[in-house]
């Protein structure tokens, strides 16, 4: 991997980290207000379905998550296991995707 | 602390990472979503729930200390950090634990 790649992997990781910070903090104030009364999938939905603002927060949390989350296993990858080159960046890309999409998926599924 | 807590930091962000593909789909079945939320009820899910915002509020900590340590001038403030980093993910976890009880 280039220098230049590697450079823009940890500005993105960063990047990203400062997203997720504040959609982390949303989304913990949201889980510990939602389960005070209990959680029932209509009490989501209603709270979800045809919401565009939750909508847009959800979408940047998914992206911003597809990201980050395949930045910081590289490092782990690495460190921890010895793996690097080709086989392993794809294997990320590919985990991105996968949490870009059914992540985007689940985004569509409680709003439409 | 401050190395426990780099360590702490790393294992919540793997737990997060393989959690969340099962947690998308489940969201993106929303005619299951009472079946899945009736499965939670049990006390071992209810504990892993609370295992997983407790690492989901660590993991945030942790990254804003990086964050704190990398971008601001505060070389000096590693212990406080970490001491709020870990203080913060065990407030969370507190708050939920007592809302889902």
């Amino acid at each position: 991997m280039s220098r230049r790649t590697e450079t823009l992997l940890w500005v993105a990781q960063r990047a990203s980290a400062a997203v997720l910070a504040v959609c982390v903090l949303a989304h913990l104030a949201t889980i510990i207000y939602a389960v005070q009364s209990g959680l029932t999938g209509a009490e989501i939905l209603a709270r979800t379905r045809g919401n565009v603002a939750w909508f847009a927060f959800y979408t940047v949390f998914v992206l911003a998550v597809a990201v980050h989350a395949p930045i910081g296993l590289k490092a782990v990858l690495a460190e921890w296991l010895g793996w690097r080159g080709r086989a392993r960046d794809f294997a990320l890309i590919a985990f991105a995707v996968l949490l870009a999409g059914i992540g985007m998926q689940a985004v569509f599924g409680v709003f439409a | 602390m401050s190395r426990a807590l780099a360590l702490a930091h790393r294992l919540s962000g793997i737990a997060l990472a393989l959690f969340l593909p099962a947690h998308f789909y489940v969201l993106s079945r929303t005619l299951q979503l009472d079946a899945f939320l009736a499965w939670t009820e049990q006390p071992a899910v209810k504990l892993a729930e609370w295992g997983l915002v407790t690492l989901l509020a660590l993991h945030l900590a942790g990254g804003l200390r990086v964050l704190a340590l990398e971008f601001l001038p505060w070389r000096d403030w590693h212990k406080s950090l970490a001491a709020a980093a870990a203080g913060f993910a065990v407030a969370a976890g507190l708050a939920f634990a007592l809302g889902a009880i």
